[in-house]
């Protein structure tokens, strides 16, 4: 609530002061202008509010456009298209990088890119170009209500005494079993949310949940992308998902339509004990029934070898680009833009606090850390020494091989398709997916 | 205004209207031809490739384009049969003197008044609602998904077609339809030899709107079922509109699709408006 007024403050001052300015401001000429294609439209106000304080500072416009959940890529496509063209805009990876490549503008010596703290969180060329720079750290695992746990924990014979037992498959699974049977003596509707497969979902398991086969394969055999997946731990990926859709708060044949809002709600008012989402889920989360300190994470256990000492999983799939095909000024305003959201008092304050960033830069001292319990708990991770898990999904060869995957895991959780329909999407698709990406690549290079 | 002057002063008048039909359609248009045959992120940036975009999805695993086809096709028999066979049965009934016509024919064709995306998750919570009794949503298989989608279809233009239908039925002249009681014609003898015959302009134009109207839903499919399970209850229209925004590389195959989809659907008004053109009568 307080960070809400604060933005709400902050958005109206900044409103007035850009009433005033905005003359003098247009007045002067060859100052560039930045123009954002916002990805995420959770933090859009806040985007807005930082953009016309930046104006009212400098006289230097900054427009910020949000595309609609879902709709980056499309909304890109036609902005890129028009007479004014987004000088910066996001990429979510090294997939997408591949498509946007020629209008990356290299960063390799920009101000943004020496206060990044690893390189790590920078998508970099074969030749040491860097074309994209991660503004947001997040991560993702299992959720889960400790209060509720705790009731559990409680009952006569509970399989586990404290939540800090679980540390592995095996005991989560026991106890989302025990929860799932004596869901009523507990007041809850299922162990976990539904695993709704509509498209404000299914990203958490065509995408998230898949990360895990591939990060322990890609552990397993030691390389960080490949042409061809061997699908390895997909009976993990197998345990996790029958786990996920069985002891649930929704029948599995309702989730096709089952929405992320719904996992949401089930998760926020109490009604399940587990919710697989990541820090960004908190802003949902908070203000219903579950409190702050009520908030647990927990690895997503998969049933991999030495799991005891995993983590959460921390990456990012937001990456900073600016257009190189924009004008000149318009370059230089932009990286002078983003330098003053990283370094200036205010910039770092809208990110950290009202946004909830974590963020990669060495700008963001003590004062300017998120505040997001999720965040606090997935340090303790870190803390405690666990290994996190690489967002290797990153790596997927397209939207095409996530879709597939996502159709095959419906089906099966339907019973109208079988498990081997899942392999063959997961690893078929994968070879025949890479080999499209990759082969209009190779083409485009012979043709230039 | 003498000949002359019209012939002189016509194409300015004419030239707001060119432009906006240029600007509107005839460039869009061209330039949607000639990007089927390029490869492009944007449309700007294009860069020509011939065919390739034309022969590329046939054998592609992920592409459901035959399979969306069937899907399609099958969907336009089944609601263009419905909405015509049901309209006009309602255009009868609403003809008859009864109290209230007025008011019937206000509340059916209201909701061709509600745009598709809405009209699309408004029955997407309904039927949901009532599918969940048997543990089933709309995306649990491609037929539920195709039985949605006819009933929502002619929830929305059985409506519209019956407004048609009213209005042909009425310019049946009167003297004729005394005629036929004269000679003792039944009541079906009177449907099958005057009402039929008569409203074959009103069948004519009814079915073109339904067949395109159904081969060329869109926004219905997106908002109801968006394709799902496994892309099985995804339309042509919105295959195409997948095809270009969905997949990084195919946006020329989706371009070129959607010009093959331009070919069929003006074949097919064609073919079927030769076929009931046919058989009208003149008055």
């Amino acid at each position: 609530m307080k960070t809400l007024k604060k933005a709400g403050a902050l958005f109206l001052t900044a409103a007035m002061a850009a009433g005033m300015v905005s003359v003098p401001a247009a007045a002067e000429e060859a100052k560039g202008e930045v123009y954002y294609l916002n990805f995420k439209p959770e933090q859009a106000e806040q985007w807005d509010a930082l953009a016309k304080l930046y104006t009212e500072q400098t006289g230097i416009q900054v427009d910020v456009l949000t595309a609609a959940s879902g709709t980056y890529e499309s909304t890109l496509k036609v902005e890129m298209a028009k007479d004014k063209v987004p000088t910066l805009f996001q990429v979510n990876g090294p997939v997408g990088l591949a498509t946007w490549k020629d209008y990356c503008y290299d960063l390799k010596d920009s101000e943004l890119y020496s206060h990044l703290k690893s390189d790590d969180f920078a998508l970099t060329g074969a030749d040491g170009e860097v074309y994209g720079i991660a503004y947001v750290i997040e991560t993702y695992g299992i959720i889960y209500n400790k209060a509720l746990l705790a009731d559990y924990c409680a009952l006569d014979d509970a399989v586990i005494a404290d939540a800090s037992e679980i540390v592995n498959f095996e005991t989560l699974k026991a106890v989302a079993d025990d929860i799932q049977a004596r869901k009523d003596e507990l007041g809850v509707e299922g162990a976990f949310t539904s695993a709704g497969m509509d498209s404000s979902s299914d990203w958490r398991f065509k995408t998230h949940l898949a990360n895990l086969p591939i990060y322990y394969e890609y552990m397993t055999e030691g390389y960080d992308s490949t042409p061809a997946i061997k699908g390895t731990f997909l009976d993990n990926y197998k345990a996790i998902w029958d786990l996920y859709i069985s002891d649930a708060t929704v029948e599995p044949t309702m989730i096709a339509s089952a929405t992320g809002e719904d996992a949401n709600a089930d998760f926020a008012l109490g009604m399940a004990v587990f919710y697989q989402n990541g820090t960004w889920a908190y802003n949902d989360i908070a203000g219903n029934e579950v409190a702050d300190e009520d908030l647990g994470y927990l690895p997503i256990y998969i049933g991999a070898e030495g799991e005891e000492n995993q983590g959460l999983c921390t990456g990012s799939e937001n990456y900073w680009c600016v257009n190189a095909k924009a004008p000149e000024e318009n370059i230089q305003a932009t990286l002078d833009f983003l330098n003053w959201v990283v370094t200036s008092d205010e910039g770092r304050t809208c990110l950290s606090k009202d946004m909830g960033f974590v963020t990669p830069f060495d700008t963001f001292t003590e004062e300017f850390q998120a505040a997001n319990p999720l965040v606090d708990a997935a340090n303790e991770y870190i803390e405690a020494g666990k290994t996190s898990v690489a967002w290797c999904f990153t790596t997927m060869p397209s939207e095409t091989w996530k879709n597939n995957v996502g159709s095959a895991l419906l089906e099966y959780a339907q019973g109208t398709g079988d498990w081997d329909a899942v392999v063959t999407a997961f690893v078929d698709g994968w070879a025949t997916e890479y080999e499209q990406a990759n082969g209009a690549a190779e083409e485009e290079t012979e043709a230039e | 205004m003498n000949r002359k002057s019209m012939k002189k002063y016509g194409p300015v008048f004419l030239l707001p209207t060119m432009i906006a039909f240029a600007i509107g359609f005839l460039i869009p248009f061209v330039l949607g031809v000639y990007l089927s045959f390029c490869e492009f992120t944007t449309v700007t940036d294009a860069k020509f490739v011939g065919l390739k975009n034309y022969l590329r999805f046939w054998k592609d695993p992920s592409d459901v384009f035959l399979h969306s086809l069937a899907y399609t096709t099958a969907f336009t028999i089944v609601s263009t049969i419905l909405i015509n066979v049901i309209g006009f049965a309602v255009a009868l009934a609403l003809t008859k003197k009864i109290r209230g016509t007025n008011l019937f024919r206000t509340v059916f064709f209201m909701p061709n008044l509600i745009g598709g995306l809405i009209l699309g998750y408004i029955w997407q919570l309904l039927l949901n609602g009532v599918l969940a009794y048997f543990s089933r949503t709309l995306k649990y298989n491609e037929i539920y998904g195709f039985a949605g989608l006819v009933i929502l279809l002619c929830w929305q233009q059985i409506g519209y077609m019956m407004i048609i239908y009213i209005a042909g039925i009425q310019n049946i002249p009167g003297e004729l339809i005394e005629a036929a009681k004269i000679d003792g014609a039944s009541s079906s003898q009177m449907l099958r030899f005057v009402t039929l015959p008569m409203v074959m302009p009103s069948i004519t134009i009814c079915t073109f709107l339904t067949i395109t109207n159904s081969f060329k839903l869109f926004d219905q499919n997106l908002a109801l079922t968006e394709g799902a399970p496994s892309r099985m209850s995804e339309m042509l229209a919105l295959n195409i509109y997948n095809t270009f925004y969905g997949r990084t590389g195919w946006e020329g195959v989706g371009q070129a699709k959607a010009v093959i989809f331009f070919i069929m659907v003006a074949l097919i008004a064609l073919i079927q408006n030769r076929l009931t053109r046919s058989k009208e009568v003149q008055q």
